[in-house]
């Protein structure tokens, strides 16, 4: 019997990157999961949570885990919001120990995909036949501790050469509302980090987190830059 | 010193339009932070180091009125004097007076950042009282009229050339080009002010509860003479400098100065204990401790920000954070810039002069890769926020509620996604956003993704649904 595997799509992708939700479902279907999408969902919270605002990002956080706690495994394509879910969740009840409870229960089974992949020993089928630079996401490197398995992933991909970029794990600048509320902060950190990322040579960025693609594919477009932002479920899924 | 934390944007606008200023800090954080990760890198025992030091605070912050009693004790013991001072304006009158008492007209200081914390050059000043600084970057802060915009490092912000400048107005010098030349013409002129002093003054990187020692670390030798030189020796702390023992700081030295500036140690390590003894040919007459409270004690009774205190003043945090390195520390308005500085101003100053510091950075946790005694430090910055919120009625108040409703059912988020499809329509071009009202500080100089047509649930509707 395959495992209830729940994908917690993310509101970023749901609205804006639903190409990335596809190829994710693809990805765990060929992993062997059973995949259920509960339409309830919405975003976890973090926005709410990382603006200091802790009581709507509490009810966010409630109302997350009572959707997704019956199912065995749930997989996210981000290592922020499953950063989110698993580490800041427990500190958000930190005063409600039935909450925190739950919360840890549901943040052992909840998964970043590449994580869930990794851990499955999945071997990527598909074939993209590109320079391809990869990003450390600072949710996914720093408090997941995820850094070498979405690149083992990447070398498996037919076809594809992995450039490393001085500074991976550099910050984009993005950080929510950072890049918004302290917009000329986040632009020069965005320069330092597509500096470094446009010496590889490479034809692709990309990353684990709709979050960071965004910002820096919003400079590339914008600089009509021929290096491309793409999210690693893409590639993986060799959906392009 | 006067906050001006609340302007922290200003200060921003102007460190990147300072094309020398966005050069010295690039270059010397980078410098810096390589030191610290090559140091790390070949010193087997350092990780378990570092747990080591995390776990000597956790316990020494956990009995700090024991251990600070115990220093306290000890210190009278070796025959010097203790004072405790709960605010700035305290330890300013404690030292002021102080110096009245030994009449003392010149007054040599070595670098510490509690007694930038305390504003005690003015009040000096103000008694008739001449403060030198004798650290090398401090020596040309001071002369430039500045405040140190880095812990350990208080001149990062200024290139060679500008201290070449500043030397030449200011001491007369002629133009010199060499950093050793620039070296020696300051040593030149502290040297005579050493000979003169009546008074040092110096920080404490720790202090050793159970010897009543203090051990003050440093590059210059400054401060050992700072310390020894003058009759009397005062020693300005923050009352979370405190540790058990030397064999507790036997830990702390080897990770002290890997962290801020890759050394192995600092060039001087100074364990001072007491005033001279009758045997002994030179020391000060008298030895003054004063232990500062200042806000400490509101972290210290704050279960998550207590964390802070673990705080050994390293700069290794400022050096890996990707906001320190442009927005420089002047920028934060504070005494104690940088992701630390974020952190602890708050609770210093009110949360209300300091809001905007918590939310100067993207939580990337690069500070905490590099922090020797693992400080959660995006963590605490989260929860700053929290407390900036709660105390300040905040201008995203109206956006967070709108969020969470937004969020809240199924129904309202599906609305809300065809509302923000329809609305961006007008504004999407190939695909993307140029410009939309509302998003124009992202859209200065980077391109906002356009809704999608069809979302991820419904494409899910359509397949599996």
């Amino acid at each position: 019997m395959s495992t209830k595997t729940a994908l917690f799509v993310t509101c970023l992708v749901d609205q804006f990157y639903p190409k990335v939700g596809e190829a994710s479902v693809r990805l765990l279907e060929q992993a062997g999961c059973a995949v259920e999408f509960p339409h309830e969902q919405t975003c976890c919270g973090q926005p709410a949570y990382n603006m200091g605002y802790h009581d709507e990002a509490r009810r966010l956080a409630r109302r997350f885990i009572s959707i997704f706690e019956s199912y065995d495994v749930v997989v996210a394509p981000s290592g922020s919001c499953t950063s989110m879910v698993r580490v800041f969740y427990p500190e958000l009840f930190s005063e409600d120990p039935e909450w925190q409870a739950k919360a840890r229960a549901l943040g052992e089974r909840l998964f970043e995909l590449t994580e869930f992949l990794s851990e499955r020993s999945f071997a990527p089928r598909s074939t993209f036949e590109a320079k391809v630079t990869y990003h450390e996401s600072c949710h996914l490197l720093r408090e997941l501790g995820i850094s070498e398995p979405p690149r083992a992933l990447l070398r498996k991909v037919e076809g594809l050469e992995l450039v490393e970029m001085e500074r991976s794990d550099l910050c984009c600048g993005f950080g929510g509302a950072f890049s918004v509320k302290m917009s000329e902060l986040s632009e020069v950190m965005l320069d330092d980090k597509l500096r470094y990322a446009e010496a590889t040579g490479a034809d692709v960025i990309t990353a684990t987190d709709c979050g960071c693609l965004m910002h820096l594919g919003g400079a590339l477009s914008r600089r009509g830059s021929s290096l491309r932002a793409v999210h690693i479920a893409e590639i993986l899924a060799g959906s392009l | 010193m006067e906050s001006r934390s609340h302007l922290f944007l200003d200060g921003v606008r102007k460190a990147l339009d300072d094309s020398n200023l966005q050069q010295a800090l690039g270059n010397a954080t980078e410098r810096f932070i390589k030191s610290r990760n090559d140091s790390f890198a070949t010193f087997p025992e350092g990780e378990a180091l570092r747990d080591r030091a995390r776990q000597i605070k956790e316990d020494t912050i956990a009995h700090l009125d024991h251990y600070l009693e115990q220093l306290a004790d000890s210190v009278r013991r070796q025959g010097g004097y203790i004072h405790w001072a709960a605010d700035a304006s305290e330890a300013r009158q404690i030292i002021v007076e102080l110096a009245r008492q030994y009449d003392s007209k010149l007054a040599v200081k070595s670098k510490s950042m509690t007694t930038e914390e305390v504003g005690l050059n003015e009040a000096l000043e103000q008694a008739g009282v001449e403060p030198v600084e004798t650290d090398l970057g401090e020596y040309i802060i001071q002369l430039a009229n500045e405040t140190p915009s880095h812990i350990i490092a208080p001149a990062i912000h200024k290139t060679k050339d500008e201290v070449a400048e500043l030397f030449v107005q200011k001491l007369g010098s002629p133009r010199l080009d060499r950093h050793e030349d620039l070296t020696r013409e300051a040593r030149r002129h502290l040297r005579d002010k050493f000979r003169n002093a009546d008074l040092g003054i110096s920080g404490v990187n720790f202090a050793i509860a159970d010897t009543g020692s203090i051990v003050v670390v440093e590059n210059e030798g400054n401060a050992r003479l700072t310390t020894s030189l003058p009759r009397v020796h005062i020693a300005l702390m923050g009352m979370e400098k405190v540790i058990p023992d030397l064999s507790s700081f036997a830990a702390f030295m080897r990770i002290l100065a890997r962290s801020a500036t890759g050394q192995k140690m600092g060039s001087y390590v100074s364990i001072i204990t007491g005033p001279r003894r009758r045997d002994e040919e030179d020391g000060p007459e008298a030895f003054h401790l004063v232990v500062l409270d200042n806000g400490r004690s509101r972290l210290l009774a704050d279960p998550v920000l207590r964390e802070s205190l673990f705080c050994i003043r390293c700069g290794a945090c400022l050096n890996a954070c990707p906001v320190y390195r442009h927005a420089g520390g002047h920028a934060f308005g504070s005494v104690y810039s940088g992701p630390i500085g974020s952190v602890i101003t708050p609770s210093y100053i009110g949360h209300d002069k300091a809001a905007e510091l918590p939310f100067a950075s993207t939580l990337c946790g690069a500070c905490r890769d590099v922090c020797p005694v693992r400080i959660n430090i995006p963590h605490l910055l989260l929860e700053q926020r929290k407390n900036v919120v709660a105390e300040v009625k905040g201008k995203q108040r109206r956006l967070v509620r709108w969020f969470a409703l937004v969020n809240a059912s199924e129904r309202n988020y599906r609305w809300a996604l065809r509302l923000a499809y329809w609305l961006s329509r007008p504004f999407v071009r190939n695909g993307r956003m140029p410009s939309a009202p509302t998003l124009s500080a992202w859209t200065r100089t980077r391109d906002f993704p356009a809704p999608a047509r069809q979302s991820f649930r419904d494409w899910w509707r359509r397949h599996h649904g």
